[in-house]
Order: structure tokens, then sequence, then C-alpha cells
């Protein structure tokens, strides 16, 4: 179990402290018998996990110049869930790509346990939206390949290949091929696959979003379960804000184009929760309406819809 | 089975057609072969080995040739497909250079090497080299992006990569490629052994002809379709449904 489980107002909280409330105010929510208002912690001491400096990004189109991510400033605990939910095209599928070192920002810098990071490092590990499974490898081939680029002996690989398949529940279809599975196991091949390289940081973009309900409330218990028997940081990216409270320690609401932190809340509600809990339902009305503005913002440049 | 039942029945008419008419005995067999003395010339040349010899020495240049085209290819259409600059100037020349029969490289080659093994491989080589850059180079990009994202995700860099990531998931793609390039240097190994003088296939024909032994000529031509059609029908097929079915392109179960 993490400490930060089931222990909210021991949690430091960075919404207080960094440079992006100005901005960003943080909510926070009374579960059913807890206090309403959870004081904002001092300065944590901890170093944070994951912190991004001023990571803005802007790309050509057609000859003029389109700021897709706007100057974040973001801090992330060490073990800490945080969900990203914003627009579509507010550039936070992005955000992970640039954190995962897929891509450059054009400004601003990563930084995993205060040291600048560039490139890919197993240190962060994305799962894509559309989950990138080796066709050609099995499911136990698939979750071993991190491990064996990392140079890992056959010995150790297979041991900890059978560990995280067990985890995953997918231990009899380690020498299925990726084809062979459902969507909702497909999903845990590639949670595993990350897993197995051991990473720090979790990068998670959309990952449930393809899949039908019951699939993806099993699938928030279990990534739930497993999240707080590693202890592993998670960021995690959704357009459902229901999604983001279920899971999150933290929700940070990004603004459409550019994408830039428009608030933070934080979820103090007990875990175990439920999708369809009373509270999580009220916390993401709250979040819902701010989102709504972003929506309509997008609405009105792709449409050209005026509300 | 119908299928099979009606191949039977169109194979049978055409031989004993060839039985008809050869009976007739209108033409001099020397333009004309007999059925049997066809299969007289195959199962000679089987016996006294010079067959087996000439397939071997065949075989052995082709597998040497499109060896080198496809390690060849693959470098080649690996940087073309991921450098702009060799896109824009090398992509156009291989595409013209391709209309280009291969044995048009034939007498550059002999100037070259000599009546050497190394001119006869230089044919071959360039008869599939370009075809296999070609099907590389499109492989890579027809190539998913997620995959060789993916890759760098989990840690897998340069060669590794290459390896482990980006030749593997472009394998469907290039499997076609790689059996064009093997048709062509197959066609380029004969044209090229049937001009310049040394033991193969192409060399059995052209001493058929020197002999006016029409059976002869008639039976290293059954020979060299039923080589292709073995490599191509049973080897590449394989290796392509193979592929399909690991990959889920074909409906599994």
């Amino acid at each position: 179990m993490t400490p930060n489980l089931h222990n909210a107002a021991s949690q430091p909280s960075f919404a207080g402290e960094h440079r992006s409330t100005t901005r960003a105010s943080a909510a926070r929510w009374k579960t059913g018998a807890g206090p309403a208002v959870l004081p904002l912690p001092h300065a944590a001491s901890e170093t944070p996990k994951v912190s991004l400096q001023g990571i803005s990004l802007s790309y050509k189109t057609n000859g003029s110049r389109l700021l897709a991510i706007d100057n974040i400033d973001l801090k992330v605990r060490a073990g800490e869930f945080l969900c990203i939910v914003g627009p579509s095209g507010c550039g936070k599928s992005t955000l992970l790509h640039l954190i995962a070192g897929l891509h450059k920002p054009t400004s601003g810098h990563v930084l995993i346990d205060d040291k600048v990071v560039e490139g890919t490092g197993t240190d962060r590990i994305l799962i894509f939206q559309e989950l990138g499974l080796f066709p050609w490898l099995t499911v136990g081939q698939n979750v071993e390949f991190g491990m064996k680029m990392k140079g890992l002996s056959t010995a150790e690989r297979e041991e900890k290949t059978r560990y995280y398949l067990r985890l995953v529940h997918l231990s009899q279809f380690k020498d299925s091929y990726t084809h062979q599975l459902s969507g909702g196991m497909r999903q845990r091949v590639a949670l595993a696959r990350a897993l197995a390289t051991e990473p720090d940081v979790l990068l998670m973009d959309e990952p449930f979003a393809a899949l039908d309900a019951q699939t993806r409330d099993l699938l928030h218990d279990e990534l739930e379960r497993i999240w707080a028997e590693t202890g592993r940081t998670i960021i995690f990216v959704t357009h459902n804000v229901r999604e983001a409270v279920r899971l999150g320690d933290r929700v940070v609401l990004f603004t459409f184009r550019p994408g830039r932190i428009k608030r933070e809340f934080q979820v103090d509600l007990p875990r175990p929760r439920q999708l369809e809990e009373v509270d999580v339902a009220r916390a993401a009305r709250e979040i819902l309406d701010p989102l709504r503005e972003e929506i309509n913002k997008s609405l009105e440049v792709e449409y050209g819809v005026r509300s | 089975m119908k299928r099979a039942a009606r191949q039977v029945i169109f194979y049978a008419i055409l031989i004993t057609l060839w039985v008809l008419l050869a009976k007739l005995k209108i033409w001099p067999p020397y333009i004309f072969p007999t059925p049997w003395g066809v299969l007289e010339a195959l199962t000679g040349g089987f016996k006294d080995r010079s067959f087996w010899i000439a397939i071997a020495v065949s075989m052995k240049r082709m597998l040497l040739g499109y060896g080198i085209s496809v390690a060849l290819g693959m470098v080649l259409g690996l940087g073309v497909a991921s450098n702009k600059f060799l896109e824009e100037t090398m992509g156009g020349l291989l595409v013209s250079l391709q209309s280009l029969p291969s044995i048009c490289w034939l007498p550059l080659a002999v100037l070259w090497f000599g009546l050497t093994e190394k001119a006869i491989l230089f044919v071959v080589v360039m008869g599939s080299l370009l075809s296999v850059t070609i099907a590389m180079e499109d492989g890579r990009k027809q190539m998913p992006k997620i995959y060789g994202m993916a890759g760098r995700n989990l840690g897998a860099r340069r060669f590794k990569l290459f390896w482990h990531v980006l030749l593997p998931a472009s394998l469907p793609y290039i499997v076609t490629g790689l059996k064009q390039g093997w048709a062509f240097a197959w066609r380029s190994l004969i044209s090229g052994e049937m001009i310049f003088v040394s033991l193969g296939l192409g060399q059995l024909l052209m001493m058929g002809r020197d002999l006016s032994d029409m059976s002869q000529v008639i039976a290293v031509m059954i020979l060299i379709i039923a080589i292709g059609y073995i490599v191509d029908g049973l080897v590449f097929k394989t290796v392509e449904r193979r592929l399909q079915n690991k990959w889920g392109l074909t409906p599994a179960t």
C-alpha cells in the first residue's frame, strides 16, 4: 500500500505552492462526513517525481505557427495519481508524448527527480491510446520486450513476465497473440508491458476510451489495485471527468488550444471509489462546468458554432 | 475439389493435343518435340546429373545474389524512407532505374568483372535490388508509426529498434516486394546464364539450342517454371500466410 492511499489529509499538495496557482484555484470536496475544506499543507519537503517547467510546444502548419501547449508548470508527487482532463485538441496527449520524450518541447524542461531528462527513458513509460502492442510477438514476449531492451537476463525476464502477467490476470494467455485477445485484455497486456519495465512514472493516454462500460469499470478497479501495490506515479489523460475523479488524487483541467492549466482540483474522496457514487458525481459536476467552457471554445473553432 | 478436377481435365486435354500433334508428324522432332522425348530428356538429365548440377549452380547464384539484394535493399530502402533528402534524390532514380531490364547490366558487368561469377552475380543483384529497395521503402512508410514510438518508449534504440521493431513491423508490407524481388532475380539469372556461357540452367537451355535438341530445351524450360513455381507458390506463399496468421491479418481459427 502506498502511504497516500485513504490518507488524504496528510498528503502534501502542490496545488497551493507552484506557479500555476495564479490561474488555477484549488477546489476540494468533502466526503460524506469528513472536513469540508482541507488545509493546504506547507511546501513539501520531498522533491517532486515529475516536474514540468515552462513546457511549450508550437509547430508550423501551412506557414503559420500554431501554439499547442503554452507554458505548462506542473509538479507531480511520487506515488501520486494525477489525471489530466480537457477538450480534444487541448494538447493533453501531446504533453504525455513530451514527458515520455518522444517529441521535444519547443521550450521548457521535463524533470524527473529534479533532473532534466531528454529523449525516451524507461523511467517513464507511456501507454498509448492505440496501445501499440507488437502483433508479431506473443503476450509474454510483449511484456518481456522492455526488459529485453534493458538487457535483463532470460531468467529474470521470465520471472518478471510471470509476475506482471499474474498481476493483470493474464497468466493463461502468455503464448497468445494480441489479436486473439479482447479489447480489455489487450489493455491489460499494455499495462503489464509498461509495468514490467518498472518505470517510476506511468503515463496513460486515454487508455480506457475505447472500452465498453463494464470492462472499463473492471479495469478501473484493477488499475487502482495495481497502483496501490506497485506505488507508481501515474499521469492519466482522459476526456472523461468522472473517470478522472474516480481514479485521481488530483485532477488538472486544461484549456482548449493552446493547452494551459485552467484549474486544479484535489480529490480527497476515500478509496476505493465507484464511478456511480454521489460524491464522485458531485465532484465531477464541479469540474464539468469549467470544462464545458473549454468544450464550447473548441466547438467554436472546429465547427464555427457560436454558443 | 471441383477446381482440381477442372485443372486435371485441362492439362489432360493439353497433353492429348500435344500427343496427337506429335503423332501426326507434321514437323520434324527438332522443331516440334514429342512428349515422350521431353520426358526422356527430363529423366536423362536427372540421371546423368547434368540437371542436378545446373540446378545447384543456378540456385547457389540465386541465393547469393538475392541475399546480397535483400541485405543491401533493406539498408537502402530504410535510408530512403527515413531521410527526406535521400527520398527526394535517390527515390526518383530508383524508380527510373527499375524500368531498365536487368540484362542490360550484363555488358557493363562483363566489362567490369570479365566473364566471371561476379558478372552474373552483379546482374542478379541489379535485377532484384531495386524492387527490394522500393518494397522496403514502401513498407517502412506504410508501417504504422505507433510501433516505432512504442519501441522507443520501451527503451529500444538504433540497431535494436531496427532489428526488434522496425524490421518485424514492416515485414507484412515488404514480403510482397521480397517475392517480387525473387522473381526478378530469377529472370535476370536465367537470361544472364543464357548469354554468358557457364554452368547453370540458362546455359543448359542454350546448349539444347546449339545441339538442336528441342526436347532438352523444353525439359529445361519446364524445370525453370517448376523451380519458380515451387519457390513462389510454396516458400513465399507459406511465409506470407504464416505472417498474416501470426499478425491476425486474416481471420484466425
